[in-house]
């Protein structure tokens, strides 16, 4: 797979205790059935809260909406933002989607976020 | 509110010793993830180290699955007050990270007291609850229940038997669809499910069957839920095309997807009036054929003009008869008396040929609007006025997509966009000085000049050769020339009207290119405007045409089916020109990039293009539903072989676009489009046609009547005269449509719904400021709170 996110994925669906990030195929078939055309928006906005957030605390603050924001973009070096244009985007987001301005997105204001956008279920989608 | 009132709740800290005996885990009760090791090691020099080892140690020795996210290990701290207050402590950190707001997405135990939440909301619906409890996404909120019974402090155990108890009361329907959309892991749902069912086969036995077969309502649900679910295991089989769009979808995203899934979707609109007018028109006829003059023989000129052979048959509108069918009076010579009494299944072909039209634009038309309102409905949201950057960040990761290099091209894409955005907001807020933005306005307004002198050109142009082919045809028609030159000359005035439509979205191209407008989705809406009124007003004056029958199937004695032949001819010369445009502009592009210019680089598949085109066809089947019964079957015909055509070269020749695309949002664009210039036009047309103008006395089943309309106004008649029962038939028809009162009466009722709803929109943007004030008010109440609790436990570390 050449998803930049596919770490993310297997770390979030493994249900293992050894923390290896191992799927077992129940761990599969949750996957599947969460990026599958009829998983209700609401569970999709869940586990693609948890997938962001890189660090697992549960919130998304600036570091993981810069890591986010890098795996979007790509790995060369041609195709990153800039600093400046970095600090502006996340400026931007939190300014949209932080409603109690505590400086980070939690999951409910992550779901009101993405419940705005009608891509947010096509794109997070993956089709057998 | 609570502002008002300082907190007056003594804070009960739970002590170090209470947190030895539970394990704490921020993860789904598994061990402690690495950023919290590193916390726990950065704040280490001001703690004591003995017990974050002690916390490490036990990490390692209880991966237990019991416990609740009470106490757990560390959190990352505000980001504000990290950076001013470095010296957290650790149990301070701890209570951090237990708070419902960070908890919720992550441990199992939060997920699951917030499902009971929801069930029980749900099960408490009928009774109206206060505005406090009515939250979409409820954090177990201390306030709604009595800390006793707050399942947010029960133990995993206890909360999963409550939300059993609260799924047990709910109906089997809700139940399984809350079984669904809890996002826990497929062994706990397993789990639930077990313990549903086992405390659901107790109280069976003490409860009589209801049914005699000792089957209850439960089990009769649940069975048909499941062979529910096994029928739509197979529709993806059963759907066209799945792999083909998976494949589309995989290589080049949702964007030109959207293309094709645009094309299924007029097919399917397609289907309608074709079976409809299949069923009672052409089968019908097809089976009693008039007694009229012997058709020409077949050549395969026919194809292209849709003359020769297809004049006197099942396509055209002169076939059709005016009489009633199966009425063996009919069949017999003129003088003779009629034996029989009455046929035994009449069918009137005209009110036959009438209503089909009719009742299939009217289907057409539901579901056009139908799917313009789902559409528009999940694209629209009311409150989001700060701009949706937000939004375009989170969903702009298309998982559809698989190849590697797709994937590359997406993450660049993706990056363009997101400069492109950041830049324009920058320019935004700079403000230009007043020569820069007059230059600015002189270009769009020259621009847009020149766009509109094209479009009058073309008008023009059409004209003039119109009148220029038909006196070339008179000519023809004098000189007696050979049959062959008269069927290709009409091919001419098709021929030059695709070419135009072809060639002037280029030029368009071109003159955006040199305005350089700041926004691309403002390119992009202005580039499909100019198309759009290009084509639209093409076709206007061509239906002019049509209608007036000056210039054009003037001489003809059935002039409807001239009138078919050219929208046959129009709709395949527009099919033509599409294959010929796939193959210059992507193939024959593709290699000349390739082999002269050595670009790596293939070309783009120019989605609005496309789309318009499409839409331009679809305009022309409609306006020809009417003249040629058919149509629709030739429509489909060119979709499917379009599609096909389109996805080979798609896949050899292009690569996907650079421009972004909200695929969602295009859509419901298209369908607009698709609904109000086009169908609304066609439809427009055809009203006209049917109300006002005269048909052909020698041909068609309305020969001799004043309007086709009138057809159907005998008819009422006829049937008040037969049978007075139906008398009420006449008056409905009479006060309804031909009353202006009850026009009025409706639109003023219409109006009045469109008030309400405008108001009751406003009232909802302000509840939703309101409630975002009100958010923002907590939001700093708990950073006044958290700086409390940090406050206490600093003085408590320095006290010890």
């Amino acid at each position: 797979q050449a998803n930049p996110f596919q770490h993310r994925i297997c770390r979030v669906f493994s249900t293992s205790d050894d923390g290896d990030d191992s799927m077992s195929f129940e761990d599969f078939l949750d996957m599947l059935s969460v990026f599958s055309e009829s998983a209700t928006s609401d569970i999709k906005s869940h586990y693609a809260f948890r997938i962001f957030d890189f660090d697992d605390d549960g919130t998304l603050d600036r570091k993981d909406l810069e890591k986010l924001v890098n795996c979007l973009t790509g790995q060369g070096e041609e195709s990153r933002l800039s600093n400046a244009e970095m600090e502006q985007l996340i400026q931007n987001i939190l300014e949209e989607s932080d409603i109690d301005k505590d400086g980070a997105i939690n999951l409910s204001e992550f779901q009101h976020v993405v419940s705005r956008s009608p891509d947010f279920t096509s794109s997070f989608k993956i089709v057998l | 509110m609570s502002r008002s009132r300082p907190p007056s709740v003594t804070l009960r800290v739970p002590e170090d010793t209470e947190s030895d005996g539970q394990e704490p885990s921020p993860d789904s009760e598994g061990a402690l993830h690495t950023s919290f090791h590193q916390l726990i090691q950065e704040q280490s020099s001001l703690v004591e180290a003995g017990l974050e080892l002690e916390m490490q140690a036990r990490g390692r020795e209880h991966p237990a699955r019991l416990d609740p996210p009470d106490a757990c290990a560390a959190a990352w701290p505000e980001p504000g007050q990290g950076e001013q207050h470095p010296g957290y402590s650790s149990a301070s950190l701890r209570i951090l990270a237990s708070m419902p707001s960070r908890t919720i997405g992550r441990s199992r135990g939060a997920i699951i007291s917030q499902y009971y939440n929801r069930t029980a909301r749900l099960r408490r619906r009928s009774s109206r609850p206060p505005l406090q409890h009515l939250c979409r996404t409820a954090r177990p909120s201390l306030r709604q229940y009595d800390l006793e019974t707050d399942p947010a402090r029960a133990t995993l155990e206890d909360k999963r038997s409550l939300l059993v108890k609260e799924l047990l009361s709910l109906s089997p329907g809700q139940r399984s669809h809350m079984l669904l959309t809890v996002p826990l892991s497929l062994a706990e749902k397993r789990t639930l499910r077990q313990e549903l069912s086992g405390q659901r086969g107790a109280p069976r036995q003490h409860r009589v069957p209801s049914s005699p077969c000792g089957w209850s309502k439960d089990d009769i649900a649940l069975s048909c839920r499941g062979l529910w679910y096994r029928l739509l295991s197979l529709l993806p089989a059963a759907q066209p095309w799945h792999y083909a769009l998976k494949q589309i979808g995989g290589r080049f995203g949702s964007s030109v997807l959207s293309y094709f899934l645009f094309l299924k979707t007029l097919l399917m609109f397609n289907i309608v009036p074709l079976l409809i007018l299949l069923v009672f028109v052409v089968a019908l006829q097809a089976a009693y054929p008039p007694a009229s003059a012997s058709p020409r023989p077949f050549t395969g000129l026919e194809l292209l003009t849709g003359a020769g052979y297809f004049t006197h048959s099942l396509l055209y509108y002169g076939y059709y008869s005016n009489a009633t069918l199966n009425d063996p009076c009919a069949s017999s010579p003129n003088g003779s008396a009629c034996p029989l009494a009455a046929p035994p299944l009449p069918y009137n072909m005209p009110l036959a040929y009438v209503f089909s039209v009719g009742v299939s634009f009217l289907i057409t038309c539901v579901l056009l609007v139908y799917s313009m309102s789902r559409s528009f409905g999940e694209s629209y949201r009311v409150g989001s006025s700060t701009g949706d950057l937000a939004a375009r960040v989170f969903s702009a990761w298309d998982f559809k997509v698989v190849q590697r290099r797709s994937v590359k091209l997406q993450s660049k894409n993706i990056c363009t966009q997101l400069k492109e955005l950041l830049a324009e907001q920058r320019s935004r807020s700079r403000s230009l000085s007043l020569c820069q933005r007059l230059g600015h306005c002189a270009v769009l307004l020259l621009a847009w000049a020149l766009a509109l002198g094209t479009v009058l050109g073309c008008v023009l142009a059409v004209r003039y050769l119109s009148e220029h082919m038909h006196a070339v045809q008179q000519g023809h028609r004098a000189r007696g020339s050979g049959q062959r030159w008269q069927e290709a000359v009409p091919l001419v005035l098709p021929l030059v009207v695709s070419l135009l439509n072809a060639l002037m979205p280029h030029l368009y191209n071109l003159l955006a290119l040199w305005e350089r407008q700041d926004s691309p989705v403002a390119r992009l809406y202005v580039a499909i405007c100019r198309n759009l009124l290009l084509k639209m007003v093409v076709l206007g004056l061509l239906c002019y045409q049509w209608l007036s029958r000056r210039v054009v199937c003037s001489a003809e004695e059935c002039w409807e089916t001239c009138v078919g032949q050219d929208l046959y001819r129009f709709m395949v010369m527009d099919f033509i020109f599409t294959l010929l445009d796939t193959f210059f502009g992507e193939l024959v592009w593709r290699l000349i990039l390739e082999k002269r210019l050595k670009r790596k680089q293939r070309p783009e598949f120019d989605i609005a293009r496309n789309v318009l085109q499409l839409i331009y066809g679809q305009t022309l089947t409609w306006l020809g539903v009417l003249f040629a019964p058919l149509l629709p079957a030739v429509q489909m015909l060119k979709l499917l072989l379009l599609f096909y055509i389109k996805k080979t070269s798609l896949m050899q020749n292009c690569r996907s676009p650079s421009k972004p695309w909200q695929a969602s949002h295009m859509s419901t664009v298209f369908v607009t489009l698709l609904c109000f210039p086009s169908f609304l036009g066609a439809a427009v047309f055809l009203s006209y046609t049917i109300w006002s103008v005269r048909p052909s006395d020698t041909c068609g089943p309305f020969r001799g009547l004043e309007t086709i309309y009138k057809s159907g106004k005998t008819w009422v008649q006829v049937l008040e005269r037969s049978n007075p029962n139906i008398g009420w038939l006449a008056w409905a028809h009479q006060h309804l449509l031909q009353d202006t009162f009850l026009l009025f009466l409706v639109s003023g009722v219409l109006l009045a719904v469109t008030y309400f709803n405008v108001q009751v929109v406003r009232g909802q943007r302000r509840i939703i400021r309101l409630l975002k004030e009100q958010i923002a008010n907590e939001g700093e109440d708990k950073i006044f709170l958290i700086q409390k609790l940090h406050a206490v436990y600093e003085q408590r570390e320095r006290r010890a």
